[in-house]
């Protein structure tokens, strides 16, 4: 009944998106009148480059970094599930984004949703302008549209994808597809064009004096950690605890992944980053400095912090802790000096530390891979450290208004507002999606699956056949 | 003929095979084994959950012997993996019924 349900449901979806993507083929797209003497925009060819790389570094973020940092946490029997549930989301989210997504978030620049401008790449492809090929220009930027499209994308990729450390061996893959695409499409594209698409969130954006003037969120502190964080919460703790969580050993099957991940997760983070700077400007420098050396001093806090207390850092510790680092600096990047970031590191080490451990102890939610303790408090601490740090001196994006409170500024009341409206938000959606698929195609695997492991019960295949 | 089932350290398995070797005994089979006697196993800590990890690594290696040459075998196998140490593992001798070498179908003695 379930698998009849699913079949419907991808069907409907694949007309609804077939039918109007068949029409548009058909009919020549015609854009606005452009002013025929006015220059066209100029693309620089450095900011395109380090945008086009960026592009592929955070994609890399995704599969292999994601895909291995998380694979070698769970059991053997569980690898190729988590591997797969990304290289499929970054396959899946793909489309959605070239086909609606792209224009729900960046269309226009309306308080709470994008529009239809960019619907199938309408208006971002090369098109022909006055017999003449043209490619449009992203506005205020030097770079093609379909540039920043791509880069936008590979975050649309990862953050369904950092959900997957909450439900992690005990998903349904047919149930985790259609929730990827729903909260794609229901939390982050809205969620994404409050905050840099001109919406209530957006910094200085007209529709913000409902949130206290908008937010600074350089990377996606809010956009990206913060709502998979939470949504992966609400995961764990519909989904519930995996069979044999604290009788039986679990642990994690191959660190050596886990460590591969989270360095590749370290370099492909300056694409997240410093590639949010849009430009291959100072800016992007900036962020760059921050990003590394909050991920560094992330990395000794975190491992720091177990040496302290158990006697031996681990590796598991340490590459969380850059992880951590790296999370917690991600909507600062671009506006808090270097020694800023060592301390939003250090803070983001020991802090996601105490979540992941205490925090999930005392509660007892099983939240398996950390996704909540690392991104959703990690997320949470940077995007209200921001507040504190942000200064003009590295971006003045308020044109002479201090930013953080070490300047005497107040952001830190907009980063506040911002930080709850993203929690409500992503926690009451989520939430929904969530009670309406168990009802419909089931979260959770069944007991024989989840025993046998995710690898042979939904793909049938084993990741390692030694003997 | 019997079989010597012995379970070694990790690091002593060149030790006891060249011993053997040069005792006069052509094959031998090796598979990785965990275990554990009073060995005690350590602890192992990730992200905050704590794991008593009981069972020991060790080698485990099976040859076949015919009555006469145990004592002789068993000997050489004490030799090269004792240590004195707790946790230098043990020997088990069983009863073999037959044995058939498979290319000839040689059996028992011509077997070995």
């Amino acid at each position: 009944m379930k698998r009849k349900i699913f079949s419907t449901v991808v069907f409907l979806l694949l007309s609804v998106v077939g039918i109007p993507e068949a029409v548009s083929v058909a009919f020549a797209q015609e854009p606005a009148e452009t002013a025929a003497t006015a220059d066209p925009p100029a693309i620089d060819s450095g900011d395109n480059a380090w945008m086009l790389t960026s592009s592929a570094l955070v994609l890399m973020m995704t599969g292999p970094g994601l895909a291995m940092f998380y694979s070698g946490l769970v059991r053997k029997k569980n690898v190729l599930g988590v591997m797969m549930q990304c290289v499929f989301l970054m396959s899946m989210m793909t489309i959605i984004w070239g086909l609606w997504g792209y224009s729900l978030a960046f269309g226009g620049s309306g308080p709470l949703w994008g529009n239809a401008d960019y619907l199938f790449m309408n208006q971002v492809q090369a098109r022909l302008e006055n017999g003449q090929p043209y490619i449009p220009v992203f506005p205020a930027l030097k770079i093609p549209m379909l540039t920043h499209m791509l880069f936008q994308g590979m975050f649309f990729i990862i953050t369904p994808a950092l959900i997957c450390g909450a439900f992690a061996e005990r998903m349904r893959f047919s149930t985790m597809v259609v929730f990827s695409l729903l909260w794609g499409t229901l939390v982050y594209c809205p969620l994404c064009h409050w905050v840099w698409g001109g919406g209530i969130l957006a910094y200085g954006s007209q529709h913000a004096a409902v949130s206290a003037g908008g937010a600074l969120d350089f990377a996606g502190g809010t956009v990206v950690h913060i709502s998979s964080g939470v949504s992966a919460l609400i995961c764990a703790l519909l989904i519930g605890k995996r069979l044999g969580i604290g009788s039986e050993p679990m642990p994690p099957h191959n660190l050596t992944y886990t460590a591969i991940g989270a360095t590749m997760l370290w370099v492909g983070w300056f694409g997240f980053n410093a590639g949010s700077a849009l430009a291959a400007d100072g800016i992007a420098a900036s962020a760059f400095c921050a990003t590394h050396f909050a991920a560094a001093a992330g990395g000794m806090a975190w491992g720091g912090v177990e040496w302290v207390s158990r006697g031996k850092p681990t590796v598991l510790g340490t590459c969380s802790g850059v992880v951590a680092g790296l999370v917690c600096i991600t909507p600062a990047a671009g506006f808090v000096q270097p020694m800023s970031a060592i301390l939003m590191g250090l803070a983001a080490g020991m802090v996601c530390f105490l979540a992941c451990t205490s925090l999930k102890k005392r509660f007892g939610y099983d939240d398996a891979l950390d996704a909540f303790g690392v991104h959703g408090v990690g997320g949470t601490l940077g995007a209200v450290l921001t507040g504190v740090f942000a200064t003009r001196a590295v971006w003045d994006i308020g044109e002479g208004k201090p930013l953080g409170l070490i300047e005497g500024g107040n952001v830190i009341f907009g980063q506040v507002v911002a930080v709850a409206i993203t929690w409500v938000f992503a926690l009451v959606v989520t939430f929904f999606l969530l009670k309406v698929l168990d009802a419909t195609m089931g979260l959770r695997v069944s007991k024989s699956e989840e025993i046998q492991g995710l690898d042979l019960s939904q793909h049938g295949e084993e990741g390692y056949i030694f003997i | 003929m019997k079989k010597v089932e012995a379970i070694i350290r990790h690091f002593k398995l060149e030790e006891v095979k060249n011993a053997l070797t040069e005792h006069g005994i052509h094959g031998m089979t090796v598979t990785e084994v965990r275990g554990f006697g009073r060995q005690k196993g350590h602890t192992e800590m990730y992200r905050g959950t704590e794991y008593a990890v009981d069972f020991v690594p060790k080698i485990k290696i099976e040859i076949v012997v015919a009555d006469a040459e145990v004592q002789p075998v068993l000997d050489t196998i004490l030799r090269a993996a004792q240590t004195g140490q707790v946790g230098d593992g043990k020997i088990f001798v069983g009863d073999l019924a037959q044995v058939i070498r498979i290319r000839t179908q040689e059996v028992d003695q011509d077997a070995l």
